[in-house]
């Protein structure tokens, strides 16, 4: 474990150096332990990848018995004796999500470029993409925005060579071994397969996301008939 | 009690401290660029200091008020103005019913805060009322004042009211005292932010580390409450890296490849994946937020306990000036 200072108002919590399912769970369980209850001066706690960044008010630090002269060492002993002893915590079992897509169309505007990029034909695409049962790692770039690992190596693909301005809310996109589901219309360089009806990012609900870090997704495959349908729902 | 938008000027939102807590969630903190001026401008309006206010950048709004009302503005050097007379800056002003305040261009920095007696009265939307311009959320409907807006207030509070009282009594539309931010913590030089090395300081060169404290940086017109992009030598990595993504802050300076870097305001996306040379302490945030494209700035080497001492300084002062302020009033 490294602890390192972003600032004078944060530390990043590293627990690893790669992204892959070990690592995601030691930063849950770090971000769990980290919660259980916060540390005294700790605003916010963001995990990702590899690390949990720990964002706190330094006079609030200094209120709970740091030294002025080394507010962060003492908040960083604090962290590691945390984390080295970590509280008995009943651990959460993760969520599994299904996701309809409706594929193709010009709600996967790229689909042909990955036919043409992978040498598979759309209709292999659409069932490797709903084979895997994907991890989220990582909420990030936009409110609700998934990263998730797991998208089979015959799918792999490098990003757009230019991004989009516009996204259009709902597309699902593959990038290198990841996908994605765009909340918002917001740019984005992923290659769009197709299209989800269900909302990502609900700003009146708490949490206002569909997905969360560590929960498992599968994609499920619907028609533009259930699409209309569930839109009118969503 | 209630505000009406004559003229919206060129990007004024309701603001407040921001949306901390939904990081994780790909929300962005958000919230007043200078948070710390916001908190004071909120103070001399007998607010709390999480109270909506106005933030007004480079051309202010017009704004008509219906009720006498407290207010206060604090931050950048606008042409302000109450009817046709300057409305004075970090101090209780009274705006008589029927009046207007305007702001006009900034001829220097970039943001003002305007905070009006009981905040403005816009929903909560996950714990704060700012604007979040991108999701299309908070604040008033989720985007920018447009002329023809009515912004609704809260009720003031008793010091707002004992305050406004007392200036009318006296004949005043101000008081004659004031509380300037930047007096209450020790400024840097002119012209510089003082900043921390960053988390990957040792992944750059020798010269990018040298040049990064001893150089100047030209604002280019990349410049919004995410981040200012900077224009200046080159800062180059040792050897080209892969980062993995992680959550960054307010005042990191990241680098893409190219060697231009960005420093990171508090609309920043919540994560990112650029090497991260140096972060601006804290105190100086205020600065950032006045930095407008052509603008030049250094950056001077501060330890972090040093960045410390000097937020915690700030701090106690202004503490010691809400004492002041509350005895004022008995």
């Amino acid at each position: 474990m490294q602890i390192t200072p972003l600032g004078d108002t944060a530390l990043i919590v590293a627990v690893g150096g790669a992204i892959d399912e070990p690592t995601h769970q030691r930063v849950q369980a770090a971000l769990r332990a980290l919660e259980a209850p916060p540390l005294s001066g700790v605003v916010e706690l963001v995990p990702a990848y590899t690390t949990v960044t720990l964002f706190y008010d330094p006079l609030r630090v200094l209120a709970a018995g740091a030294p002025a002269e080394d507010i962060a060492g003492w908040l960083a002993a604090q962290v590691r004796q945390r984390l080295e002893n970590p509280p008995q915590l009943e651990e959460t079992p993760a969520r599994t999500i299904e996701v309809p897509v409706c594929y193709g169309g010009d709600f996967g505007s790229d689909l042909a470029a990955v036919e043409a990029h992978t040498k598979l034909p759309a209709e292999e695409i659409v069932e490797l993409h709903q084979d895997p049962e994907y991890l989220v790692y990582l909420i990030g770039f936009s409110p609700g925005f998934p990263y998730m690992g797991g998208l089979p190596a015959r799918l792999s693909m490098p990003r757009r060579a230019s991004p989009r301005t516009a996204v259009p809310p709902g597309s699902v996109g593959i990038v290198n071994d990841q996908t994605c589901i765009y909340p918002l219309a917001t740019p984005g360089g992923w290659n769009l397969i197709g299209r989800t009806p269900l909302r990502l990012f609900r700003p009146l609900e708490d949490p206002p996301v569909l997905l969360r870090a560590g929960d498992r997704v599968k994609f499920r495959a619907i028609t533009r008939e259930e699409f209309a349908r569930l839109e009118a729902l969503a | 009690m209630s505000i009406s938008v004559l003229k919206p000027g060129l990007l004024t939102t309701v603001q407040d401290l921001g949306r901390p807590g939904y990081q994780r969630y790909g929300v962005v903190v958000g919230g007043a660029v200078d948070a710390f001026a916001a908190r004071v401008a909120n103070l001399l309006a007998g607010n709390g200091d999480n109270a909506a206010l106005l933030e007004i950048a480079l051309q202010g709004p017009a704004l008509r008020f219906k009720a006498d009302t407290l207010v206060a503005w604090s931050g950048g050097d606008f042409d302000a103005k109450l009817g046709t007379e300057p409305l004075p800056k970090d101090r209780p002003v009274r705006v008589p019913a029927g009046a207007v305040v305007s702001f006009g261009l900034a001829p220097h920095g970039a943001r003002a805060w305007l905070a009006v007696a009981g905040g403005i009265d816009v929903p909560l939307v996950l714990g704060s009322r700012s604007t979040y311009r991108r999701a299309g959320f908070g604040g008033h409907q989720g985007r920018p004042l447009r002329a023809g807006d009515v912004l609704t207030l809260g009720a003031g509070g008793d010091w707002a009211n004992t305050i406004l009282a007392s200036l009318l009594a006296a004949g005043r539309a101000a008081t004659t005292w004031s509380v300037r931010p930047p007096t209450l913590g020790a400024q840097p030089k002119e012209g510089f932010v003082r900043a921390m090395r960053g988390p990957e300081w040792e992944l750059f060169t020798p010269e990018a580390q040298r040049r990064f404290f001893a150089e100047e940086f030209r604002v280019t017109k990349d410049a919004d409450r995410m981040g200012v992009r900077l224009e200046g030598p080159a800062l180059a990595l040792t050897a080209p890296r892969e980062l993995i993504s992680s959550a960054v802050n307010a005042g990191v300076v990241q680098v893409p490849p190219g060697g231009a870097p960005i420093v990171l305001l508090c609309s920043r996306q919540t994560v990112g994946g650029y090497p991260r040379l140096a972060a601006v302490a804290a105190v100086d945030f205020g600065r950032l937020a006045q930095l407008r494209p052509g603008d030049r700035v250094r950056f001077e080497e501060i330890s972090l306990a040093g960045a410390h001492e000097l937020y915690i300084a700030r701090e106690r002062n202004l503490n010691r000036v809400r004492t002041g302020l509350t005895r004022l009033v008995g």
